[in-house]
């Protein structure tokens, strides 16, 4: 921890000035920042407390469109009524998430900017080896301990997790990030490591997220997410899935199907190939979990974290069928 | 003369205040309102703050140290290095036996583990300290490192004779018996993980030293500071009046501890240092990673001829630390023939240390999963087998058991448990994608026992005060202790206060192997006794007591009122009596120690522990004991296992509090899930050192993975063990749940896991 200046934005505007500053990093909940200062990952020169700016916290939900404002609170989120009956997953996908203490915290906007919790990463001092810290320092994890890494999305340079679950939810159900003058798909915007495992995101310096955007649907109505891990709270998944679903009036065949996956990959992963084996088919077990490995393609494992290639496509299966059970 | 009879008092357990009521922690308000300061709290004058630097490697040599860009940051007052600490003295181990070194140095030039002390930076600020201890540059010369039992250059390890247990021809016995079973169970390395972190206040004054530091033995960690320094004993005073847990890594004066006495007597500035949480998971030790295998025979029946057991655990390059891994494979069951041994293996860790249990809880991982193995084996239910080679004494010791209500606690658990109901074969109950497996394993611990001190205090006003500088890290010291002198006494528990914690009350040995409440209620209730015949001597002889003409020859103590047991003559408080006599207060010591008692052996009773009495001392071997019958469910798909019910029986003998022993068993039960499905160190073999050092990584049970747990006491008084005829309680819990959640785990999905924890890829 170092010496750092600290302001503090009155708006939106305000933020995105001082945020072009070199060495600037935004405060929202901080339940991210502070802990990486601490461990000594981010050391800002100055930080930009956003926490006060007014009118970013507005989540405003209709069956055709959730508005979430960059500064909600996660439970806050995870408990309103409307996102509860039109977006079931992302609710499920908030509460699922970190502890009620941190939920209470911490913010939309920063939950999609939270880091990857491979303990390299996490402990400069002792493994200076880092590609996402320190560009072409090389890659601890690799031949260490990778029980939490990726298998889908990994490259020579990072294979670290993605760890959160609210923008898998919200990759399944297209949702954009608005970032004032430009708005993006989540989906793309979250970036693979590649060769460049520092950049994680399409944002550039100044840019502040104001909001998210989740189009309403039919398959976000009826939708859920699944979350596996050894214990029962508090931790990262092991594999999680966000699915939703809209089946024909004969209640079996399914007409729209949204799968990504969480805790697997090194962004959260949209898993069309499953979407697509599935469109137009009826909806039996054996047809469901077939389907469900497909998201596998490409998957690569670094020993410990072998267990993920089995274990994500049984996640999948089992919200796919859980919510077929339910026509 | 004899001036009260305390046997139907004892008994009175319906009464909150008495010794066995249900009173409510008496610390609990303070805790909850956050009155209660802990030892780094303190607020003092002239404050400095010392962080640690830690090896990155994890065997080899500090080859440089650049201190200057550190020396020059704001706020430093010192930057010490081995070549600029002051040098102490060797100070003597836990059992008295003097150090092999005459000189020790905190900061160390030779790394044996990764994160060892090798420079401390004082600042006058703690941010100030942080900064500056991250501009300290350390070169090395690394060596390659042995980095767990499983590497290539540990090798076999050093035998420990003293651990050997043998009868019979175990290895012939088991060649010929017509059932055999022979596995291997892996613990990994474990850490007590308490919410408090290690660390202290450190402050000379001329040649006496203060410490404020969690103390799980004050008057042992005073003696290793008196030691190191060369200052006599009475010269330190150690003070921790509340602990924030800690389940057996509290009981010593560490590394860490030295660096921050050391940088206050350099400096003549108080100095705190506390260990922040990744380093509480390298500057002192956890549970030793341990291997073991158990081989059983036996009679198709049932009935086992023959244990033969081998235990390895790992130990530190430059310490030693035994896990007694037989401890309890050699009493559970009557068996003729039986052999144990143990050998150690140093790696490059630092030296491992308590945990809850240490050597039972282990030990019975092995034997209570050999004994199911066995079981379903044979076909016969795994409750039914534990009776068939119940041990009706001691079989190592071939001694009485003290009181052993362990078909008791089968008895009453399997009942409560409902296991009458159990299927036989595994994966026949389910729910849904759930596989529902029951299982079952008992559990034990030695009633360690040892002297212990207090002083009574009888005020003016009727107020008592109980002193002792034994210590409350949340077990309940301050209540028990409260009851016992209430109950002694015949006053209000309210106007009872409990002071502890500091090394210049009352001497006690170490809180540590669940012998603190035996020890102290016994010392309390003596010193108690004999300021309770002070009071009615005075009120009898007195010239100006009102009951001196009474002619009785003994009085009663009620509520805090005095009067004869007949009712005659004048009834009056303490208060008015102490008044009557002209006393301010009335004051007694009393210890269990023989009269016939040195000095030194005094001092060697409470700062060592090479005085405790051996469990099977005389004609009786003492051990509390316990049987867990567990519920899981296992997801068949993701290979999850959540705890959905646990019934526990237990027997301490007679409980002081059984609410409190409840929370103490609940307690244990809860580290015991954790054990079973969550907890490991996990080591980068690369680097010999723990990845996973922190709350969010290394792996606790929530709320949400504890479901109700049903505790059944079935305890009767062990006059044997403790003189109000309780026996351990703290640790015996966390004995046997792990077998109990693994055997089913096995019971739900045919699956035998037999490397803790059982985590999800281990089921799919
Ligand atoms: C122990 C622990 C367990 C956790 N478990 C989970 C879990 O299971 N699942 C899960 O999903 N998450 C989990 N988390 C992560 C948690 O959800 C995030 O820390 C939290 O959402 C971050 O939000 P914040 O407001 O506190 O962000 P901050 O810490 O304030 O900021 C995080 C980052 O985002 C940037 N930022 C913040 N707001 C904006 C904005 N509006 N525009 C641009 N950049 C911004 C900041 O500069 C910073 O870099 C866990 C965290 C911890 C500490
Ligand atoms: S996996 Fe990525 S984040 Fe982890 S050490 Fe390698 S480069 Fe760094």
């Amino acid at each position: 921890m170092r010496d750092f200046s600290y302001l503090r934005a009155d708006s939106v505007e305000a933020a995105r000035n001082a945020a072009a500053l070199p060495g600037a990093m935004l405060l929202a909940g901080g339940t991210t920042l502070i802990d990486l200062a601490k461990c000594g990952v981010a050391e800002p020169s100055t930080v930009i407390d956003i926490s006060h700016i007014e009118g970013l916290a507005a989540i405003d939900v209709t069956a055709d469109r959730a508005a979430i404002g960059a500064l909600a609170k996660m439970s806050h989120v995870a408990d309103n009524a409307e996102i509860k009956s039109y977006f079931p997953a992302v609710s499920e996908a908030l509460w699922q998430a970190a502890s009620a203490q941190l939920r209470n915290m911490a913010t939309i906007g920063g939950n999609l900017m939270q880091r990857t919790r491979c303990p390299y990463f996490r402990d400069p001092q002792n493994f200076p080896a880092c590609n996402k810290r320190a560009p072409g320092s090389g890659c601890s994890a690799i031949g260490g301990v990778t029980r939490g890494h990726a298998v889908l999305g990994v490259s020579e340079a990072c294979i670290a997790t993605y760890p959160g679950d609210l923008a898998v939810a919200l990759i399944a159900f297209d949702a954009e990030v608005d970032l004032g003058e430009r708005k993006l798909k989540v989906e793309d915007f979250f970036l693979a490591p590649g060769a460049t495992a520092e950049q994680e995101h399409d944002i550039r310096p100044g840019e502040v997220i104001t909001a998210i955007e989740i189009p309403g649907s039919a398959a976000a109505r009826r939708s859920t997410y699944i979350k596996v891990r050894d214990r029962q709270s508090y931790e990262f998944a092991a594999a999680s899935a966000a699915v939703g679903l809209e089946l024909e009036g004969d209640g079996r065949t399914v007409r729209d199907i949204r799968v990504a996956l969480g805790g697997v990959a090194t962004k959260p992963w949209r898993a069309r190939a499953v979407e697509d084996a599935l469109k137009g088919k009826a909806l039996d077990e054996e047809t469901v979990r077939k389907a469900s490995e497909l998201a596998m393609a490409g998957a690569v494992d670094h020993g410990a974290n072998h267990y993920k290639i089995a274990l994500a496509p049984r996640v999948i299966a089992r919200a796919i069928l859980k919510l077929g059970e339910t026509a | 003369m004899t001036v009260h009879d305390m046997k139907h008092a004892a008994s009175d357990s319906a009464r909150l205040e008495a010794v066995g009521g249900r009173l409510s922690r008496v610390d609990g308000p303070a805790k909850i309102t956050g009155a209660a300061h802990y030892a780094v709290e303190q607020q003092l004058e002239g404050l400095t703050h010392a962080v640690l630097v830690g090896a990155t490697i994890a065997a080899g040599k500090v080859s440089g140290i650049d201190t200057r860009a550190a020396e020059t940051a704001p706020g430093v007052l010192a930057v010490l290095t081995p070549d600029t600490i002051m040098p102490l003295n060797g100070a003597s181990d836990w059992f008295g036996n003097p150090s092999p070194q005459p000189t020790f140095l905190p900061l160390v030039r030779e790394v044996t583990f990764s994160g060892q002390h090798v420079a401390a930076v004082v600042a006058e600020t703690f941010e100030q300290a942080v900064a500056a201890a991250a501009l300290v540059k350390v070169w090395y010369d690394e060596m390659p490192a042995i980095v767990d039992l499983s590497d290539g250059k540990a090798g076999d390890g050093i035998p420990i004779d003293a651990m050997t247990k043998e009868w019979g021809d175990a290895q012939a016995a088991f060649a010929a018996a017509p059932v055999r079973i022979c596995a291997a169970y892996n613990t990994p390395r474990e850490f007590q993980a308490a919410m408090e972190p290690h660390g202290l206040i450190a402050r000379w004054e001329g040649d006496e030293l203060t410490v404020w530091e969690p103390s799980q033995w004050l008057d042992g960690m005073a003696r290793t500071y008196a030691e190191w320094f060369s200052v006599p004993f009475e010269n330190v005073r150690l003070v921790s009046p509340y602990i924030g847990g800690g389940f057996g890594s509290k009981a010593l004066a560490l590394a860490h501890s030295a660096v921050a006495a050391a940088a206050a007597r350099m400096l003549g500035r108080p100095v705190k240092l506390v260990l922040n949480r990744p380093q509480n998971f390298t500057s002192y030790g956890g549970r030793a990673a341990t291997r073991q295998t158990v081989a059983i025979g036996a009679d198709r029946d049932g009935k086992i001829q023959s244990i033969v057991h081998r235990g390895v655990n790992e130990t530190a390059v430059d310490g030693m630390w035994v896990e007694p891994l037989g401890s309890v494979t050699s009493i559970m069951y009557a068996t003729p023939n039986f052999s144990s041994k143990q050998n150690v293996v140093r790696v490059n860790t630092v030296v491992p240390g308590a945990k809850r249990a240490p050597g039972e809880n282990p030990s019975a991982f092995g034997i209570e999963c050999a004994i199911d193995e066995l079981a379903h084996e044979l076909g016969i239910d795994p409750l039914e087998m534990r009776l068939i080679n119940y041990a009706e004494q001691d079989p190592h010791a071939k001694k009485a058991w003290s009181t052993r209500q362990l078909r008791e606690a089968f008895a009453a658990g399997a009942e409560a448990f409902g296991w009458a109901k159990r299927s036989p074969q595994p994966r026949a109950m389910r729910d849904g994608h759930q596989l529902i497996g029951w299982g079952v394993a008992a559990g034990t611990y030695p009633v360690r026992r040892a002297h212990g001190e207090a002083v009574v205090r009888i005020m003016a006003d009727g107020s008592v005060v109980v002193e002792s500088s034994s210590i409350d890290m949340g077990q309940g010291t301050y209540t028990i202790l409260a009851q016992t002198a209430a109950e002694t006494l015949g006053v209000p528990v309210e106007r009872v206060s409990v002071k502890l914690g500091d090394s210049h009350f009352a001497r006690a040995g170490v809180t540590g192997g669940s012998r603190l409440a035996g020890v102290m209620t016994g010392a309390v209730y003596k010193a108690a006794g004999q300021a309770l015949d002070e009071l009615i001597g005075l009120a009898l002889s007195d010239t100006r007591s009102p009951f001196q003409k009474l002619q009785a020859n003994t009085l009663q103590v009620r509520d805090g009122r005095i009067a004869s047991p007949r009712g005659e003559g004048p009834e009056i408080t303490i208060a008015e009596l102490m008044s009557a006599v002209g006393r301010d207060h009335i004051e007694a010591k009393g210890d269990t120690l023989p009269a016939s008692t040195t000095p030194e052996e005094r001092y060697k009773n409470y700062t060592t522990i090479a005085m405790s009495i051996p469990h099977t001392e005389g004609e009786y071997s003492r051990h509390s004991w316990c049987a867990h019958f567990v519920e899981v469910r296992v997801d068949e798909d993701f290979g999850t296992v959540r705890v959905s019910r646990v019934v526990s029986a237990l027997d301490s003998g007679r409980l002081y509090n059984p609410k409190l022993a409840e929370s103490q068993w609940k307690g244990g039960i809860i580290m015991g899930i954790g054990q079973a499905l969550l907890e490991e160190g996990v080591v980068d073999r690369r680097h010999g050192r723990i990845v996973n050092g922190n709350f969010a990584d290394y792996m606790l049970p929530t709320n949400a993975d504890i479901p109700d747990i049903q505790t059944i006491s079935v305890g009767i008084p062990d006059p044997h063990s403790s003189a109000l005829g309780g026996k351990g309680v703290g640790e015996l819990a966390i004995v046997g749940i792990a077998p109990a959640i693994a055997n089913a785990v096995f019971h739900a999905t045919g699956k035998r896991v037999r490397d803790l924890p059982i985590t999800l890829e281990k089921l799919i």
